[in-house]
Order: C-alpha cells, then sequence, then structure tokens
C-alpha cells in the first residue's frame, strides 16, 4: 500500500486516504480536433516500467488533486506536486535524473 | 504407537488436565499442548488423508509448516476447516474432525486411487476430461467435486467477533526466537518503537529444544532475561500468538494475532488484524527442515527430524519405541541425542553422506547409537503405520541392504531460510550452494517509497546456522535498521554460545541417487497437494520448463504449504529432470498470507450494521417508525413504499400513486444530491458540465440539465437553480452527488484552475421534501407563511425564498411526477419537523406519504428518464429523445467531440421509446426485443430491450420504455420481446409519454 506526501496540506498518505487519476498531463482535445488526436486523448495512456506521472486526489484528506512521479516497477517516488500545471516541473524532472540518470523525459 | 512419556515437556503442565473430542471420541491433553501432541500422546498417529489419492497420513511437522494434519475445528458458528493440528492449542471441549475421507478415517473408499497412482499423473484432469462437453458438467464435475478439495466449508453463520488494529511503528520485527528477541532488545535500547511479533504462544523459538547456551546458561534463562528487559520498555509491544502473513508495498505489513482460539472462554475479539506501517520490518522468521525424498516417505510415522525432537523435548512425547534417522547433515543427530536422553531406542542413523565428523556425530557414536555413512533409504515399511526401513546405499539403485524395524522415521533433508516475508514485497533470493538453500540477497532488498531497503532479515532467516552466527547476524541487523531510522546503537558484544562444529550437509535430493521409476511414484515431495518426484519429471518431460507452469500443472507447493516444505525438494527435482542448475530453475512467487490467516480477521468490524456507513435523511426516522420498506440508494436507504396493515407492496404502491395524482402525496427527496456552484466563472463552467447553456438561466428560474462524461456518455442529470448572478445550486440524482462533486473538482483544480469557481456539497445540509398533487398548493397555503405561491409569482421552473408555516424555505416549482409539485428544501435541523407539520396539515386532502416505487411510477407515466435505468454508461442523449437538451450554440461541452465520433452518430443506435403490451401486462425488466433470425451463436437476433417496466395505477395497464432500433420511426409497429419463460409478448411501440402529453396537470 503506497504512501504518498500531498503536497497540498503536507500529510504523508496511506493509499486509502487517496483516489488514482490515472496518467497526468494529458492535453485535452474537444470538438474540431481530428479522429487520431481525439482517440489519442481519449483512450492512449503510457504504460512504462519505470517513471510515470500519475493524477492522485487526497480524497478522504484535504480533497485536492496532486500529481506524482513515480517508478511502476519500485515503488519509488521521485516526487508529488502541484497539480496546476500542464508540463513536469523542472525540480521534478531534476530529482528524476538524480536517482535515475540514465532516464530522459519524452515530451 | 506414540505415547506420553513418563516425564519432561517442556511446555506442557502435567498437573492440569483439558479434555477434547477427535472424531466424536473423548480424548485428554495438558495445558501446553497442541492437537498435534496431544493426539501423539493418546497413540494417534493417523491424522488425515490425503488431498488426491486419499492416502493415510500422520503429522510431519510440529508448526506452521505443516501439511497433512489439517482438520475441521469446532462446530457450527465456531466450524473451521482445515486448522493445523500443530499450530492448534487444545482447551476444554474443543471438537476436532479429521477431512478428506469417506466413509471414514480408518477406511476410506477413496483410497483406491492410491493403489493405482498411474490412474491419476499431473495433468490428469487437464488430460481427460475434456470432452465430451456436456459430461463435464453432468458426470465429471459432480464426481470430482465430492472427492476433491480441502475441509468442508463452514455452514453456519461466523458466530465471533473480529477487529482491525493500526499501528504506526519505526520497527515490525516478525519472529520471536533468539534472533527476533536479539534484534527488538538492541532496537528497544536504541529508543526505536518497536512492535516485535511471534506466531507461536512462545518465545524462543528452536534454541531451548537445541541445547544452545548463551552466555554460558541455557538459551531459555537468556529468553526470560530478555524478555523481562522488552516488558519493561514502553517503545516496544511484544505479542505472541501472532504472525506477520504479509509485507507489502512502502512498509506496510500485516499481523494475524489470535487472541482466543486457545481460550474461547475468554470473550472479546477471536482475532485481530494488526494493520502496521513500519519504517523498517525484520524478518527474523528462522528456517524450515526440507524432507528427503525417499519411497514411503509419507507414511504416517515418518516425521522431520526437527519435529520429532520438538515433540520429545516441548510435549514429552515418545513417537515410538525406536526410531531411524535418515539425514544428509549433522543437525538430525540431535534428534538421535535427544531420542537417547529420553531412554528411547535409535536403531541406526542412515548418513547419506560418506563420511560423518562433526560433533554431534562423535556424541552419537559416544552414546553407543550405530552410525551408517554412504546409506539411504530404500523403503519404507508400513501403510497406515511405520513399521521398518529397508536400507540401502545412498549411491546405488536400492538393492536392500538390511532392513530395521522401528515405528518411527526422522528425516533431516537440510533447512532452508523462511524468505516468505522477504519475498513479498520484491526481496531478491540467491542461490547458497554450500548449503543448499536460497536465502535472502541483501544487495536485493524490497525498496520503499525513497527507493531505499525497508526489510533486513536476521538469524536463520538470513541464512545463519549457528546459534553464535544468528545472534550476531540479529544484532548486525537491528544496527542496519536503526542506521535507515537514522538513530545509532550502543556497539555491544553478543553473549558467547556453545555451539558444537557442525561439518557440511551434503545435497541429496533423491534417496537413493539411482531410484528407478517405481520408486520415485512413491516419493513425496508435496504431501498436502501429492505431488510426487515422478510428477515433477513428468511435468519436465511433457515441456513445462518453467517452475512457474510446472507449480500450476502438478500444484506443487500450491494451497497453504506455498513452497514451505516442498519448494526446495521440487525445484532440485525439476532442474534434475530439466538438466539445468537449481538456481536457473528459479523459485515459484512467494505470495501473503505466509499462513492462512481467517477471513473474519480480514472482515474485521465490517459486517452487518457497520459493513459500510448508513446515511439518514432527517425524515429516516419517522419512515422506519411507520413500517416503510426501506430500500438501499448509494449509501442512503430511502422508503420503497409504506404499507399499510394487510397491504401488500404492490397495493400499498397502486394506492400511494394514486392519492397522489388524485389528490396530494408527500415525497422524502433529502438524498438529492445539492452542490453549491459559486464564482465569477460558474456559469461558465457550467455551461462545459451540461450539454445545454446554464449561464442564460436568470436568477429566480431553474433548468433541467444533462451531464455527460468526456465519452459523451450520460452521467448526471437534475436540476439547476439559479440564486444569483454568481451562485447556481446544481441538484444531482440521488447518490450521484459525491461523484458528480468528485467530478466538477478534477475538471476545476487539474484542467480549468484559473477560472473563479468554488464549489461545495450541501446535500446534507438540506432536507427536501417534494408537496405532490393537485391540492399541493392548497396545503403550504395552509400552513401559512409569507411566500405568494400563485402560478403568476411562482410559475413552473421557478424558485422563491421564504418561510412557510413558520419554517425557512426554498420553494422550487418543478415536478417528476407530472403533477403540480413543490420541491421545499428546509434546513436539516428543521426537516423532520416541517415534513410532521405538513402531515398534519395535509389531512384535510388524505396526504399520502409515498416512496420510490411510486416515485419511479410517476416519472415514467410521464416518459422522464431516470439515470440508471434508461442509461447503463453506453447511452448518450441523442439516444433517448433528449437532443432539446442539448445546445447547438455552445463551441465545447464535456462530451461534445466524443458524441460527434462515427459510432455515435450511427443512424443504427437503439432510440428510446414508450411500448405498451398489447395484452395490457407488464413487460419483464431488461427483456430483449426480439428480431429476425439468429446469430452466429445460434441465439436469436435482437433489436432492443426494456429500460424501465411497470404497472400504472393511473392507466391500468403495463407501461414501459425502452431503446429500439428505429424506434421513433416506427409508432405503432408491434414488436416482440422475449419472458423469462422462455415466451414472447407482444408489444405496440408509443409515445414515451403515456400520460397527459399537455402536461395540462403541472401547468395549474
Amino acid at each position: 500500500m503506497l504512501i504518498l506526501e500531498c503536497p497540498n496540506c503536507g500529510v504523508m498518505a496511506d493509499e486509502t486516504e487517496l483516489s488514482a487519476g490515472g496518467e497526468a498531463h494529458l492535453k485535452r482535445f474537444g470538438p474540431g480536433s481530428s479522429d487520431e488526436e481525439f482517440e489519442g486523448y481519449l483512450f492512449h495512456r503510457a504504460n512504462p516500467k519505470g517513471v510515470h506521472f500519475e493524477r492522485w486526489r487526497h480524497a478522504n484528506g484535504c480533497g485536492k488533486w496532486f500529481h506524482a512521479a513515480r517508478c511502476t516497477n519500485t515503488l519509488e517516488v521521485f516526487a508529488t506536486y502541484t497539480a496546476q500545471t500542464s508540463t513536469v516541473p523542472d525540480t521534478v524532472i531534476a530529482a528524476i535524473k538524480a536517482k535515475r540518470p540514465d532516464w530522459s523525459h519524452e515530451t | 504407537m506414540s505415547t506420553r512419556l513418563a516425564s519432561g515437556g517442556r511446555l506442557i503442565d502435567r498437573h492440569t488436565t483439558r479434555t477434547f473430542t477427535f472424531n466424536g471420541k473423548r480424548l485428554s491433553g495438558h495445558d501446553g499442548d497442541t492437537l498435534a501432541s496431544a493426539l501423539l500422546a493418546n497413540g494417534q498417529t493417523l491424522m488425515g488423508r490425503s488431498f488426491k489419492y486419499h492416502r493415510p497420513r500422520g503429522v510431519v511437522a510440529s508448526g506452521a509448516e505443516e501439511p497433512n494434519a489439517l482438520m475441521g475445528i469446532g462446530e457450527g458458528g465456531r466450524f473451521e476447516p482445515n486448522q493445523r493440528a500443530t499450530t492448534t492449542e487444545i482447551f476444554d471441549g474443543l471438537t476436532a474432525k479429521t477431512q478428506n475421507h469417506w466413509p471414514s478415517l480408518d477406511f476410506d473408499v477413496g483410497a483406491v486411487n492410491a493403489m493405482v497412482p498411474r490412474l491419476l499423473p499431473a495433468g490428469f484432469y487437464y488430460k481427460t476430461f475434456m470432452f465430451p462437453r456436456p459430461f463435464w458438467k453432468h458426470v465429471f464435475e459432480p464426481v470430482i467435486r465430492k472427492s476433491a478439495g480441502l475441509g468442508a466449508a463452514p455452514k453456519d453463520r461466523d458466530a465471533d467477533r473480529y477487529e482491525h488494529f493500526y499501528a504506526h511503528v519505526d520497527l515490525l520485527v516478525a519472529g520471536g526466537g533468539i534472533a527476533g528477541l536479539q534484534a527488538a532488545l538492541r532496537a528497544g535500547q536504541a529508543g526505536l518503537r518497536v512492535l516485535l511479533v511471534e506466531q507461536t504462544a512462545h518465545w524462543g523459538g528452536r534454541a531451548p529444544v537445541d541445547g544452545v547456551e548463551i552466555g554460558g546458561k541455557p538459551a531459555e534463562e537468556w529468553i526470560n532475561d530478555t524478555l523481562q528487559a522488552l516488558e519493561g520498555m514502553e517503545n516496544v509491544c511484544i505479542r505472541t500468538r501472532s504472525m506477520a502473513s504479509g509485507v507489502y508495498d512502502h512498509g506496510y505489513a500485516l499481523v494475524y494475532e489470535r487472541l482466543t482460539d486457545h481460550a474461547p472462554e475468554m470473550g472479546g475479539p477471536r482475532h485481530r488484524l494488526w494493520r502496521v506501517r513500519a519504517g523498517q520490518i525484520i524478518t527474523a522468521t528462522g528456517a524450515i527442515e526440507r524432507p528427503l525424498s525417499f519411497a514411503g516417505n509419507d507414511i504416517p510415522g515418518v516425521m522431520l527430524a526437527s519435529a520429532l525432537r520438538d515433540y520429545v523435548v516441548n510435549w514429552g512425547i515418545s513417537p515410538g519405541d525406536r526410531t531411524v534417522i535418515v539425514t544428509n547433515n549433522d543437525d538430525a543427530y540431535r534428534t538421535a541425542l535427544v531420542l537417547h536422553e529420553a531412554g528411547l531406542a535409535v536403531p541406526a542413523i542412515v548418513d547419506a553422506r560418506p563420511s560423518a565428523t562433526g560433533d554431534l556425530p562423535q556424541a552419537a557414536r559416544e552414546a553407543g547409537i550405530r552410525v551408517l555413512t554412504g546409506t539411504g533409504i530404500a523403503e519404507v515399511k508400513g501403510r497406515k503405520s511405520v513399521t521398518g526401513v529397508v536400507l540401502c546405499a545412498q549411491a546405488g539403485e536400492g538393492a536392500a541392504t538390511d532392513e530395521i524395524a522401528c515405528e518411527a522415521v526422522a528425516m533431516s533433508g537440510g533447512w532452508s531460510p523462511v524468505v516468505h516475508l522477504w519475498s513479498h514485497c520484491g526481496g531478491k533470493l540467491i542461490w547458497d550452494a554450500e548449503r543448499s538453500h536460497f536465502r535472502p540477497d541483501a544487495a536485493r532488498a524490497p525498496t520503499g517509497h525513497d527507493g531505499k531497503p525497508f526489510v533486513i532479515t536476521a538469524g536463520a532467516a538470513s541464512g545463519a546456522e549457528t546459534a553464535g552466527d544468528v545472534l550476531a547476524d540479529a544484532k548486525t541487523a537491528a544496527g542496519a535498521a536503526a542506521d535507515a531510522l537514522g538513530r545509532s546503537l550502543p556497539d555491544l558484544d553478543a553473549a558467547g554460545t556453545n555451539d558444537p562444529h557442525e561439518e557440511p550437509m551434503a545435497p541429496v535430493w533423491i534417496m537413493p541417487q539411482g531410484a528407478g521409476p517405481a520408486k520415485r511414484m512413491k516419493m513425496w515431495l508435496d504431501y498436502q497437494n501429492d505431488v510426487k518426484v515422478s510428477d515433477v519429471r513428468l511435468a519436465a518431460q511433457e515441456g513445462y520448463e518453467s517452475v512457474e507452469h510446472t507449480k500450476r500443472y502438478t500444484t506443487l507447493g500450491m494451497a497453504t504449504d506455498q513452497g514451505k516444505l516442498s519448494n526446495i525438494n521440487g525445484l532440485a527435482t525439476l532442474a534434475g529432470a530439466l538438466n539445468a542448475e537449481i538456481p536457473a530453475v528459479g523459485t515459484t512467487t512467494f505470495r501473503p498470507p505466509y499462513t492462512p490467516i481467517s477471513m473474519g480477521a480480514i472482515a474485521g468490524e465490517a459486517r452487518d450494521a457497520t459493513f459500510q456507513p448508513l446515511r439518514r435523511t432527517p425524515i429516516h426516522d419517522y419512515h422506519e417508525d411507520q413500517g416503510a420498506y426501506m430500500e438501499p440508494v448509494g449509501h442512503w436507504r430511502r422508503p420503497y413504499t409504506y404499507p399499510k396493515t394487510g397491504e401488500s407492496h404492490a397495493e400499498s404502491v397502486h394506492r400511494e400513486v394514486l392519492a397522489t395524482r388524485n389528490s396530494l402525496g408527500l415525497l422524502d427527496a433529502s438524498t438529492l444530491g445539492k452542490i453549491l456552484v459559486k464564482g465569477p466563472d460558474a456559469g461558465k463552467f457550467l455551461d462545459m458540465l451540461y450539454t445545454n447553456m446554464m449561464s442564460t438561466l436568470k436568477p429566480g428560474k431553474c433548468r433541467y440539465g444533462l451531464m455527460c462524461n468526456e465519452n459523451g456518455f450520460l452521467m448526471d442529470d437534475g436540476v439547476v437553480a439559479r440564486l444569483d448572478e454568481d451562485t447556481f445550486l446544481v441538484h444531482t440524482t440521488s447518490g450521484g452527488a459525491e461523484h458528480t462533486h468528485a467530478h466538477m473538482e478534477d475538471w476545476l483544480q487539474c484542467e480549468w484552475w484559473d477560472w473563479k469557481v468554488h464549489t461545495v456539497n450541501i446535500t446534507e445540509q438540506f432536507a427536501q421534501i417534494a408537496v405532490v398533487g393537485p391540492n399541493a398548493r392548497k396545503l403550504l397555503e395552509k400552513m401559512g407563511g409569507d411566500m405568494d405561491l400563485s402560478a403568476e409569482a411562482l410559475p413552473f421552473m421557478g424558485w422563491a425564498e421564504g418561510r412557510i408555516g413558520g419554517f425557512d424555505a426554498r420553494v422550487f416549482r418543478i415536478s417528476f411526477s407530472g403533477e403540480l409539485s413543490y420541491e421545499i428544501a428546509i434546513p436539516a435541523s428543521q426537516g423532520r419537523a416541517f415534513w410532521d407539520a405538513a402531515l398534519e396539515a395535509g389531512g384535510t386532502w388524505d396526504i399520502t406519504p409515498y416512496g420510490t416505487e411510486a416515485l419511479h411510477i410517476m416519472r415514467a407515466e410521464k416518459g422522464f428518464i431516470m439515470i440508471g435505468d434508461e442509461t447503463d454508461g453506453t447511452v448518450i442523449p441523442q439516444d433517448l429523445g433528449l437532443n432539446w437538451a442539448i445546445s447547438k450554440k455552445k463551441e465545447d461541452y464535456m462530451g461534445k467531440r466524443a458524441q460527434a465520433r462515427s459510432h455515435m452518430t450511427d443512424p443504427t443506435r437503439w432510440k428510446l421509446v414508450g411500448l405498451e403490451t398489447t395484452d395490457g401486462s407488464t413487460l419483464p425488466d431488461g427483456a430483449y426485443c426480439i428480431a429476425a433470425g439468429t446469430n452466429a451463436n445460434n441465439q436469436r437476433n435482437v433489436q432492443g430491450r426494456v429500460t424501465s417496466t411497470y404497472h400504472s395505477p393511473t392507466l391500468g395497464r403495463g407501461i414501459a420504455m425502452g431503446l429500439v432500433l428505429n424506434g421513433p420511426d416506427r409508432m405503432g409497429d408491434i414488436v416482440e420481446f422475449n419472458k423469462v419463460d422462455g415466451g414472447t409478448v407482444a408489444a405496440k411501440i408509443v409515445d414515451p409519454v403515456f400520460f397527459d402529453k399537455d402536461g395540462e396537470k403541472q401547468n395549474v
């Protein structure tokens, strides 16, 4: 059972306090987008063995959404950070690279 | 035959007598006895039948790893199958029954399987029962079900109570042997918060049985001193009868505490599940001795050497007058010496190694015990009990060299560290060739959220063998745990021990090494699942090269065994058959729990009223007092109907509908979701959430809206009221408030975080009461207040605030029934008082409280959709003829893009229509509309389905709504629907509005 630090309220939250929201930093495509764009937005998700950016909500806590950078293999948590960003902050990328020098961020 | 020795038994109190029954027979034992030791004391060596061949089986082990002596314990609501006799402590009144046999333990018809074991090789079921297919259901399955499976499931409701307990500690130490005690002591001295758990009722593990001395004193004294020190530390909690059952992500662990199994009269919860979050976990879980694979190694009387030693030393048991020891290591000689000291005969120690020169073999020889090196057992004699062994050269093929009469055989194939907890969360193993076992690889430990290791092994679980090594390793483990937690330990020397010099063991995977097929068919690897050397070899031969495949094909190490006894021998056999090295074959996956834990402990307090929280409306007590029939709606309970004495539910629903339509009904609608959406961008936000335009709504007005997800599918509907320029009150479906609120927050926080909108779920802050029917206005006027409720002042789809009958009220003129209707929101604390006042004032018009079924019928009579009936997560608004509620002007809303996808615009999507049976009957719920012909599976083709169906009291006939292919274009057509009895019923496609099509009743 994971522990994630909620960046909004500072609590080290057990997974039972959290609800998962899938991949982070998706770009929304609405009316006018092509079928390919919309399909990608609605259905295509990254499923890496390794570094992954995720959406979580401190549902049974402060109620706020946040993002987590986490290794899906070892479950190591590199950083949790605000949900109010559409890109991965540089500090988070640096935190990951400090632990995984070979990793590179694909955008 | 086994019996109780005249003296000895360090764990039993001979001054006490405890009586219990075994298969109905009354037997007795002492305090401190396990069921297994008490049965052995009573000469009962036959304790069960095996799973597949129904072979007679006796106890093999003395602890949690026992594969054979599984019994049904207790009766009625306290019956539990598959309990190990070795871990069941006896008490007065205990009842135990053996399992897996018919008609009796002594005589079992199923044992015929064993006489022709060729009939049931590995994969037998897979190979045999494939065809013909109907045979599976009618012939094979009933027969197999009767003869297969462990134990019987309990029939009665569990009579006991269980609980969960949460603990946050710096260090969890699993295992209370000398390693665990040493680690806990050191960590405790350093000030860490420590939880130390031991699965048995006793501390110290094997050390006292093995004659260990620590610091010049018997291990027992050191154990008592250590316990005393631990008990004096406020930062240390110690628990016996508590098994660490699993290690999970990020330092989470479960501990299964058995509180009253040994003393049911104590009361309180039976089991407690500790949900532990630990900074570090030390697994001091010891090691388990391995059996040896020789023909007849499952005959009752053949035991692990260490277990046999336990029975003698701990419980004063004689396993039989004569015990032959068979071993590949020095440790088993301890058993010979213990038996010798107890005055029992050891006719021979059969040692597969070419020589035995360690301290212990020397001591055995000095005691006058015959030691036969280079020797193996060719065969064990006996059927229901051991009568002797046939010896052979270990290097040969099994030609008899000698035969020795005996009642027991103590076998030792070496020791395997208990690595389960280490492995549960990803700890890797390394093959130790010298000791022929897998041990934890400290360099590849399970890692936590910070990427650092959080599990450390200590003592025998690390692979340490002597007491001195065990204590030293435990000290190191405690130091490593303290380091990881940022604490330091004072450096103290571990106390000295009296370890004898032991020579290395020799790997012996099959005895004798050249044994042929006939012998291999009688060598059991996994007693519990009846897997033999021959089965694993067959699996390898048939191409099951992966150890995981072999496990599933043969059932090796499955079920409760989890590889405890069978793992290494099975892997070695597979490696041998594949001509591979053991580490190349690898191990199967260790999964929690270490040993089975009760379902009750998993459920904890979550049963009956505490299974989940119950939400009550402010008027809940009224419903219960009236004897309303309640139904669950989310976590709420709502009245389905209020039957009067003698009324059926159908009759009371009928009465409620007609009373409301003809005069006046009252509905508790408090469960309706209420979410306040406020801010300068609230209108813009609701325009994105709803398919229709909300920003144009005027304050004082209400509008019905549809909410879709990004897939385009309907997820909620309801009435939105604009309270002022910046504020909207969103009504959601009952039970949908939390979900919808979360949906809003998701988009506000993660996509449109710069929009100025705030949302609050105020569902429970208001009672909502619907006053419905032609006399609704008259009732409210009679109750008095300062509001003008006339049609002119408060028209349909308007709302107003004021006082009604002394209550603060917000009145919404909306209708889900087609009647003149006011939904009145009252502060929750006043809800019940308003309800009572309305009931009292409404007597004039025979006011009738109605439930959810009447509500459903009245909305269906009006053709109003219900989320969850007309929708199921695959239905879009366009399917339901709700295009009028979809804005054409808006550039965007949630689901708009998805609704333009080709599948969503497909003209052949089933569409909503009304349905009237030609005979007036009520269509079955969910019935399919049948089309011509059949599909590829020979099933009738379908062209639609029923979504809502009721008997309408208003119209006196069945009415239904459904989704039908080209439905709206087929008005008046007759179509067929299937019935549960296999027949069909004809229905006419009609407009879904069955009653008051022009809305005259609500427009007054």
